[in-house]
């Protein structure tokens, strides 16, 4: 079978597989479509969490940023993987046997103020919205690459499939979807890479392969820091970034992680804390299989498509080369009229343009692998999206619907406040599919502003709500405000209003705005506290409040007001 | 609740023990050993990898997967000794 009917085929029966566990686990109450009843086992849970995660731009495009470049790479590496510590430790256990739907439910609770509740159902919306519309852009760009249709009309069959599962079947359709979508998305994304392992290093384990060796005995990394070093590159294993931009980089995607409430809200749907706690653990580590492949990924890739283009003859290419060129997704421009690429750092005499989704999407061509592989990787690029989406999609009509129209209207039936969440939900998706088609920003770019921000508003007031009892309604207002300003401040002038001063000589303390984050939380904390002390203690009842989140003992499953 | 105010301070302090000790080995691999003494760590090696690269895109991933673990199982384990798991 040729490559775009094997591509058709898989990724058909992928959607049907999701339509169909739809139709089977739809939510049939406002329990069900919140925390899918609140009965989901740890195993399913944590499989449900790793495929919210890993989205369009874990799948796509992380293994490539780190192809090239290198070292600094790592930080995506540590930050998206090192946020689960600070979720399962400090987190999931008390947000689960505290027992709500939301994250605005227990910030709303926790500073017994509707003020508070309101500011969170902003930053919810706020960080939902800038992700989703990554997810719905990846979903179109997949389309496109793949199945040879325009953006467009990829961006629209994506948003009716999430539309169906989503809005039919809440976070009960979700979660069995996302066990299934982690498991095409793993396989997909491990199959190229053990065989171009077996290839290069003659080990099996892309983990392991990573630091092998290549054919002439050298080991692989120190191959490619010679080579790219020749090329007038940096080399692999070091790096360009500052220890400081590195350091606050990390902390504020693995604070971010900790704190994006569509993460948060899969430890609402296990029954008990010690699951919370489990589960955790479970989704950590089906992450990691992607996340410790990633760097391999990356390796091999920049390796691979070095040798097979650095000095050859522009009319003896590899078939893959001149496939992906017709996507544009590489370009070659011989400026030295030699016949030959030569592909260096130096702008002006380098002849090789690769886009850095090239190293996943290619990957099955660029090791000759058989056209279902590439199919393969098709479906799995998006299930990573699409469960992403879903589960994004899902915090905003739960905002709406509850946070808001509940908070206000708590005479509403169950069966009124599901149909609400249902339109909410609709609603949702459309215009995120309209951001999709006209994207605010890079997709990698607006993902970095919605960790930025869920690093400065929600992280801090949600770890002081749980380990301190003195921190009250006016210092977790005015200090989700205050980081969330300074936050969005700061990454709107360097990327939108003042672009050509986006350099380290410009930045804070030498902070770009991928880390600033880091500062945005710290400043959330200052002010948190600072306000605190300065007003009164909260109330008994909320003191005991936070006593009985402390201790597992007593969780029923989430329930209602 | 059936547990008395002492017992409980002395979980909770328990608890904010194991945190700290997990949460000292979370930054070492990863802010530590994967990024301030990198190029200190790149000096020894392991097989293919210099040790500091492999801490920052392999080391502290393993690191992080083995820490939620251990807290688990120390967690359950400090819920029965002070009778405050559930069922």
């Amino acid at each position: 079978m040729d490559l775009l009917t094997w591509t058709y085929l898989l990724v058909g029966v992928t959607f049907a597989l999701y339509i169909g566990i739809a139709i089977w686990s739809r939510a049939g109450s406002t329990q069900e479509f919140y925390v899918a009843g609140g009965g989901v086992s740890p195993l399913a849970n944590g499989l449900a969490t790793a495929a919210d995660w890993m989205s369009a731009a874990s799948f796509m495009s992380m293994a490539g940023i780190i192809s090239f470049s290198g070292y600094d790479g790592s930080v995506y590496l540590m930050g998206w993987t090192g946020g689960y510590v600070l979720l399962a430790l400090l987190l999931a256990p008390y947000l689960r046997k505290f027992g709500k739907f939301t994250v605005p439910d227990f910030v709303g609770d926790r500073f017994y103020s509707n003020k508070a509740r309101v500011v969170a159902v902003i930053c919810a919306l706020f960080i939902s919205f800038t992700y989703v519309a990554g997810q719905m852009r990846g979903v179109g760009i997949v389309f496109s690459r793949y199945l040879e249709l325009p953006i467009e009309w990829g961006v629209v069959i994506g948003m009716a499939i999430v539309f169906f599962y989503a809005v039919l079947g809440g976070m009960k359709g979700i979660t069995y979807t996302q066990v299934a979508q982690y498991c095409v998305l793993i396989f997909a994304y491990l199959v190229p890479a053990i065989f171009i392992s077996m290839q290069l290093t003659g080990n099996p384990i892309p983990q392991l392969g990573l630091g092998g060796e290549v054919a002439d005995g050298v080991p692989l990394l120190d191959k490619l820091d010679g080579i790219l070093a020749d090329l007038g590159f940096e080399e692999y294993t070091a790096g360009k970034k500052s220890i400081p931009d590195l350091f606050m980089i990390t902390l504020a995607l693995m604070v971010g992680t900790a704190g994006l409430p569509h993460v948060i809200v899969r430890f609402f749907t296990v029954p008990k804390v010690r699951d919370a706690r489990l589960s955790a653990g479970y989704a950590l580590a089906f992450i990691a299989i992607l996340y410790t492949a990633a760097p391999a990924v990356a390796a091999f890739g920049i390796y691979n498509t070095i040798q097979s283009t650095s000095e050859k003859s522009i009319n003896d290419l590899p078939p893959w080369v001149i496939n992906w060129q017709q996507t544009n997704l590489i370009g070659i421009e011989d400026k030295n009229g030699d016949g030959k690429i030569q592909y260096l750092a130096d702008p002006a005499a380098n002849e090789l343009r690769i886009d850095k989704d090239i190293m996943v999407l290619a990957s099955p061509e660029i090791a000759a692998l058989p056209n279902w592989v590439v199919g393969l990787v098709a479906a799995g690029a998006m299930a990573a999206a699409l469960s992403t989406a879903a589960g994004l999609l899902l915090v905003i009509s739960t905002s709406i619907s509850r946070d808001l129209f509940k908070t206000f209207q708590p005479e509403i039936s169950d069966k009124k406040e599901l149909r609400i969440a249902r339109i909410a939900a609709a609603g949702a998706v459309l215009l995120a599919g309209y951001f999709g088609i006209n994207p605010p920003g890079f997709v990698a770019e607006v993902v970095a502003f919605a960790f930025g921000l869920a690093a400065s508003s929600f992280f801090p007031v949600i770890l002081l709500g749980i380990f301190s009892t003195r921190i009250n309604k006016e210092g977790a207002i005015a200090g989700m405000i205050a980081g969330l300003v300074f936050t969005v401040s700061y990454i709107s002038y360097f990327k939108f209003i003042s672009p050509e001063l986006n350099t380290a000589a410009h930045w804070w303390w030498g902070i770009s705005p991928e880390g600033i984050g880091s500062l945005g939380m710290a400043l959330n904390f200052v002010v948190c506290y600072g306000v605190s002390y300065l007003t009164p203690a909260p109330p008994k009842e909320v003191q005991q409040l936070i006593q009985e989140i402390r201790i597992p003992k007593g969780a029923g499953k989430a329930i209602d007001h | 609740m059936s547990t008395s105010p002492t017992k409980m301070e002395r979980y909770w302090k328990k608890n904010l023990q194991t945190l700290a000790i997990l949460l000292s080995f979370w930054f070492l691999v990863s802010f530590g050993f994967g990024i301030i003494w990198v190029e200190e760590l790149n000096t020894i090696r392991l097989g293919g990898f210099k040790l500091g690269f492999w801490f920052a895109q392999q080391g502290s991933i393993y690191t992080f997967v083995v820490l939620i673990f251990i807290y688990v199982y120390r967690m359950n384990a400090l819920d029965r000794e002070f009778k405050v798991n559930e069922d």
